[in-house]
């Protein structure tokens, strides 16, 4: 690792915002520790937010409020976790080793970095890892990559199962921007790669995710959370399909499904499921609304499987909500 | 017989289960760390290399390039080691010239590991990079049987026969690429002594090795190094050649005079040796009522620019079955890379892949059984070498694998969810029963504790447990009386741990010096007790740590107290049976799998694996039972999981980590079994033994591959077989 | 020299240092204390040969700062029994046969440890997919199945 100046962040420390600007913010260290390793990441600065108080979950009549710094096994276990978002729990258990979903907390698992093994590799060229030097995996191994709102400059995914649950449940995340509390919409945090790979989100430096809010509404009843990956456990998903359905008489009152693996972001259409409200709930109708989330999606070769796979996940994943077992 | 054949818990637990158990990075010196830098280019040269950052930077202590490499290092130096294939070895810093990507091209000694790694990253290297080919595939034109080993003698007419079969398959199996990756990354800990000699600690299976290397690169006499590798954190056949950090660590201690490790990171144990990518065609005939008439196996495989690394692979196709017509050939190919390495059965678990699979469809298309497929092909002696067997219950293994799975009413079984298909495949197996020479020494104390020493290893077979058994059974006494001790070149010489013959080999030694300490402890007995002087040796027996002649008994530390102290000590050299020369000696195997694959999605599992072997006696059941089914899952991670992904482009493999390389978790294991069947055997070794740590991953890949066929209906002839690959188009 | 001042428990013990920030509990326990029972398998958290106990949950010492622990209650294989004095699941490792090498071992028994300290195990799938962030390159996951369950459910 490079040797770097090293903060713990106390609560005073928050409030003039200087630290955090020049700073990159510590948490479990799961992932910027491994890639602190790899030459990956360089900081020259580390601020440990751990001391800070956002470390407990707290029920309220907005739903869930889960604090940045609860780690992922202690949001997975959760009483009200287990309960009334069941889903959630679901993607959390499934991701990564129980070591590590021991030491994540919840706001570093929203910044994870893709699993791209060219971004990793500091020998290789990489856009997202050093703008300007190119993409290795369009011509090269992309069985892991994106299939959709990629672009000639990356093809690089979120790595996430959590993100995929909390796409779908269509969480928001506070953000302590400048002293002030700003809200954002689930979607709007990861953005896609364009011409700026670099970029995994739209946050500012300086700012600090403190909390995510759930809904109140879980889907407890109709909840599917597919996990497609290489081996039984302890694998990144090649594909994963975070589902979610409120049906009424046979009928579709309201349908969430975001997916994992297959973009730069959770992929999800509010668009697209806002079309399918009050229609059957039939494996036909999942499919049309398989074929309508994955549109335009392009492949890269080794990859080329995950537009097949992808249809009929979604198409699973969905009949399970439908019908749990 | 108290301990030979009893599930004895290993002798070394106590230490592995409180972490006291030391391997090579374990020991505790204040050392200089050691990190490699390695090459980002495949093929080209080094034109610049700018250490100045680096070597500035806090901490280092120096770093050594081809631009300073000790020229005594250079000129008329021996870098082969005893498993060397034939061409020259690796050269560290021999010259500017890259011959693979990941090549260590300098060395960075600093005092913390951290200072070394980060250091090594200031260091700025430039190249000229030259065209090359990075894959098997693309270098096939080159592939030449002129570099390989010749295989077993061809036999019979294979074209005519092929021709007249009545049902003929030509098929090609593909295998990729795998590495080792004992959870131990290789190591060594060199100690650099005041008068100038080293004792330096080595990740090997056999420390000899590693000497043998040392004193051929560095010239260092037999008196002034000595290598020890006391725990072994798995191995495979990664240890079975010494590895760069052997070098670098030395070359480090020797020229800063001071304790030097390295340890290489998970990375680093992706750029040397591996099981090589292969190709097999194979050209199968039988006749109708499934009798193999014609075979013929042709396998390409890669191996560095510099040296020729062969394997036993096709020769396998001549040994399984009866069959009188058989065509054997191996070529192999050039690529840009690291010379392979044997790993973990090599050459048998790539030629019986290819094999069982190639039977399996013969059968198919023969429209019979593949289990009666393979009884009505068995065969009793070995045709490749016009030789009997030294034993095979393969028969007997058939039998009891066909009733522990239920192979019979295999189809029978409900499919109980509706996106499953379900599918059974089965798949021969075999490994070879060798036993090569082995010196031992064996000493006694005056509380009647023996100390045997030998120079093998314990890489986690159990070397250390069932050699105590082994001696607590010869010579009368219990367990705790034996302290066995390895892994160190001032013992007697062992063979390398690899081959699945330490228990063959050592065990052997071990037998037979017991054996000779029994007739000493016999002899003093008697030049002490004038009155059993007509006594015959087969009249006395060694129990409870007595000897025991009639109803009289007299404890060995009496006795011994009359004995000399040269008496005390004995050695003992092991040459091989005599059936290792008239005979054919393997263990076989039987393994049937049962496995899933979800229709849509692709996803494949295996919900049942059972084996039943023949290894001649089993010393203890409990850890080769273990070790069995160690190579099982072996198996089913070559099958499903494991593949070097090497990208063509850069002849860089880009998956070098655990997060990307799958081998197999405790969750991808279900319902898994393995037994022995009963098989008496004296003629391969004295103990009748035959090493199970190759056993059970051959045939294995071949078994899941021909289950999924009957799953799916589709042969992948390929491994690994990824869920990709049975998607439905 | 660049250092910063943490407290925490080691194996009991209160340890008050300050340390190079870049210092990863796992070169920590290995590196300056010689507790070299917790084994460096991949140093990238994709292995679990580090892993440790902390504040009784098993994690990867590997993929933790040192100076990142302040606080926190640190236990390693040396602190959960000896020799002499086993504990029940050392106890049961070696009954069961739980291992080959033994280099993961110690990472394994604190999986254990802390699968039970946990208590959210109900079936075995849960018991495999827990235990499945411990490599095992011997794969001797069918005595180590057999060793975890007896844990969770004897001791």
């Amino acid at each position: 690792m490079k040797p770097f100046q090293y903060t713990r962040l106390s609560t005073q420390d928050l409030a003039s915002g200087t630290t955090l600007r020049d700073s990159t913010i510590l948490a479990g260290g799961t992932n910027l520790i491994d890639l602190m390793k790899y030459g990956v990441e360089k900081p020259d600065r580390l601020a440990d937010i751990g001391k800070l108080p956002y470390a407990q979950i707290e029920e309220s009549d907005e739903g869930l409020l889960l604090g940045a710094l609860v780690t992922n096994a202690d949001t997975a276990y959760h009483s009200a976790v287990k309960k009334t978002y069941p889903l959630l729990h679901k993607a959390i258990l499934s991701a990564a080793s129980a070591q590590l979903r021991n030491r994540a907390t919840n706001g570093g698992n929203l910044l994870q970095r893709t699993r791209c093994y060219y971004f990793y590799d500091t020998a290789m060229p990489c856009n997202k890892r050093e703008p300007g030097s190119g993409c290795a995996a369009i011509n090269g191994f992309n069985r892991i990559h994106a299939i959709l709102g990629t672009s000639a400059s990356c093809i690089a995914t979120h790595p996430s199962d959590m993100c995929v649950a909390l796409a779908a449940l269509e969480a928001e995340v506070h953000v302590l921007r400048k002293g002030a509390t700003l809200v954002i919409p689930f979607d709007q945090l990861h953005r896609l790669p364009g011409d700026h790979p670099e970029k995994d989100h739209n946050l500012e430096p300086g700012d600090l995710i403190t909390h995510i809010q759930l809904p109140t509404e879980g889907f407890s009843d109709h909840f599917e959370y597919l996990k497609i990956r290489d081996r039984e456990s302890y694998a990144f998903a090649l594909i994963s399909v975070a589902a979610c359905l409120k049906v009424s008489e046979g009928k579709i009152e309201d349908i969430r499904v975001a997916l994992g693996g297959v973009a730069h972001k959770p992929w999800k259409l509010k668009k697209v499921e806002k079309e399918m409200i009050g229609k059957v709930a039939s494996t036909d109708n999942f499919q049309f609304f398989a074929e309508r989330l994955i549109q335009g999606a392009q492949s890269f070769g080794t990859n080329d499987f995950k537009i097949l796979l992808v249809k009929r996940a979604i198409v699973r994943a969905l009949n399970s909500a439908l019908n749990p077992s | 017989m108290l301990n030979i054949g009893n599930k004895q818990t290993r002798v070394d637990g106590p230490q592995k289960v409180t972490g006291k158990a030391t391997y090579t990075a374990d020991i505790a010196a204040p050392f200089y760390h050691a990190y490699v830098l390695q090459s980002t280019i495949a093929c080209g040269s080094i034109t610049a290399i700018d250490t100045t950052a680096a070597e500035a930077f806090e901490g280092v202590k120096a770093i050594f390039t081809h631009l300073n490499l000790p020229e005594r290092l250079k000129n008329k130096v021996d870098y082969t080691d005893p498993l060397a294939p034939p061409g020259k070895p690796f050269r560290p810093f021999y010259n500017n010239t890259i011959l693979y990507n990941g090549q260590p091209i300098a060395l960075v000694v600093a005092e913390s590991f951290e200072q070394a790694r980060y250091a090594s990253k200031l260091i700025k290297v430039t190249y000229e990079e030259k065209k090359f080919k990075g894959s098997l595939a693309e270098n096939l034109k080159n592939a030449s049987a002129d570099r390989a080993p010749e295989p077993a003698k061809n036999r019979g007419d294979f074209t005519k026969a092929f021709k007249n079969s009545d049902y003929t398959i030509i098929r090609e199996y593909r295998q990729s690429r795998n590495y080792h990756n004992p959870m131990e990354p290789h190591a060594t800990s060199v100690e650099y002594n005041s008068d100038g000699n080293i004792v330096v600690y080595d990740k090997i299976q056999g420390v000899a090795s590693s000497l043998k290397y040392l004193k051929g690169v560095f010239g260092l006499g037999a008196d002034s190094v000595r290598v020890k590798s006391d725990f072994v954190g798995g191995a495979f056949g990664s240890g079975l050649r010494p590895q760069y950090q052997l070098f670098m660590a030395t070359l480090a201690a020797l020229e800063l005079k001071h304790n030097v490790q390295m340890v290489m990171t998970r990375a680093q144990m992706f750029s040397f040796g591996y099981r090589p990518e292969v190709i097999h065609t194979m050209k199968l005939g039988c006749s109708k009522d499934g009798t193999l008439t014609a075979l013929s196996h042709k396998t390409v495989g890669e191996t560095s620019t510099f040296e020729d690394f062969n394997e036993t692979i096709v020769d396998w196709s001549g040994l399984l079955y009866k069959c009188d017509n058989v065509n054997l050939e191996y070529e192999l190919t050039p690529v840009q890379s690291y010379t392979p390495l044997d790993m973990r059965a090599p050459g048998g678990v790539s030629g019986v892949y290819a094999l069982e699979c190639a039977i399996d469809e013969l059968a198919h298309e023969a429209g019979i059984d593949p289990l009666e497929f393979r009884r009505k092909n068995y065969v009793d002696y070995d045709q490749n070498e016009n030789k009997p067997f030294t034993s095979k219950e393969l028969k007997a293994c058939y039998a009891r694998c066909e009733e522990v799975f239920n192979w019979n009413n295999r189809k029978s079984l409900a499919k109980t969810d509706p996106h499953l298909l379900l599918g059974y495949g089965m798949a021969t197996g075999s490994w070879e029963a060798l036993q090569q020479p082995a010196s031992v020494a064996l000493s006694m104390n005056e509380m009647g504790t023996f100390t045997i020493k030998c120079a093998t290893a314990d890489i986690g077979t159990g070397t250390y447990t069932v050699m105590s058994q082994i001696a607590a059974d010869k010579l009368g006494v219990s367990l705790d009386k034996i302290k066995f001790k390895l892994g160190d070149t001032a013992f007697p010489d062992s063979p390398i741990e690899g081959g699945s013959w330490t228990v063959s080999s050592v065990g052997s030694a071990v037998a037979a010096i017991c054996e000779k300490f029994q007739y000493r402890i016999f002899d003093v007995w008697k030049r002490n007790n004038p009155e059993y002087q007509a006594v015959a040796f087969e009249a006395i027996s060694f129990q409870d740590a007595k000897l025991k002649y009639g109803s009289k008994t007299f404890a060995f530390t009496e006795i011994m107290q009359q004995a000399s102290k040269d008496e005390l000590s004995i050695a003992h050299s092991e040459a091989p049976a005599d059936g290792q020369d008239t005979h054919s000696g393997y263990a076989h195997c039987c393994v049937m799998v049962e496995v899933t694959v979800d229709k849509e999605l692709g996803i494949i599992k295996v919900p049942r694996l059972v084996n039943v072997s023949a290894a001649g006696k089993i010393i203890n059941p409990k850890t080769a039972e273990n070790q069995l089914l160690g190579s099982m899952i072996w198996g089913l991670g070559m099958a499903l999981r494991e593949e070097g992904m090497v990208d063509s482009r850069y002849g860089r493999v880009m998956n070098a980590n655990f997060a990307e390389y799958h081998i197999a978790v405790n969750a991808d294991i279900h319902d898994i079994h393995t037994e022995f069947v009963e098989e008496h055997d004296d003629k391969v070794n004295p103990l009748g033994a035959k090493g199970v740590g190759e056993l059970g991953i051959v045939g294995l890949a071949a078994a899941i591959s021909n289950a999924i066929f009957d799953a799916t209906g589709k042969r992948l002839r390929k491994l690994p077989m990824l869920l990709d690959d049975v998607l439905e188009v | 020299m660049n250092t910063n001042p943490v407290h925490f428990t080691l194996n009991g013990k209160p340890v008050k240092i300050s340390i190079e920030p870049w210092t990863t509990l796992l070169d920590y326990l290995r590196y300056h204390k010689k507790l070299v029972g917790t084994k460096k398998g991949c140093d990238h958290g994709q292995c679990g040969a580090c892993t440790v106990l902390v504040d009784g949950n098993s994690v990867n010492s590997c993929l933790c700062l040192l100076v990142s622990l302040d606080g926190k209650d640190i236990t390693t294989i040396e602190g959960i029994g000896t020799a002499d004095n086993l504990s029940v699941e050392q106890q049961i490792f070696i009954e069961e046969d739980a291992y080959q090498c033994g280099f993961c071992t110690p990472g394994q028994i604190c999986s254990t440890i802390a699968m039970r300290n946990r208590g959210e195990i109900n079936s075995e799938e849960e018991l495999k997919d827990w235990m499945s962030g411990n490599l095992c390159r011997c794969a001797a996951y069918k005595n180590l199945t057999k060793a975890a369950r007896r844990i969770y459910k004897e001791s």
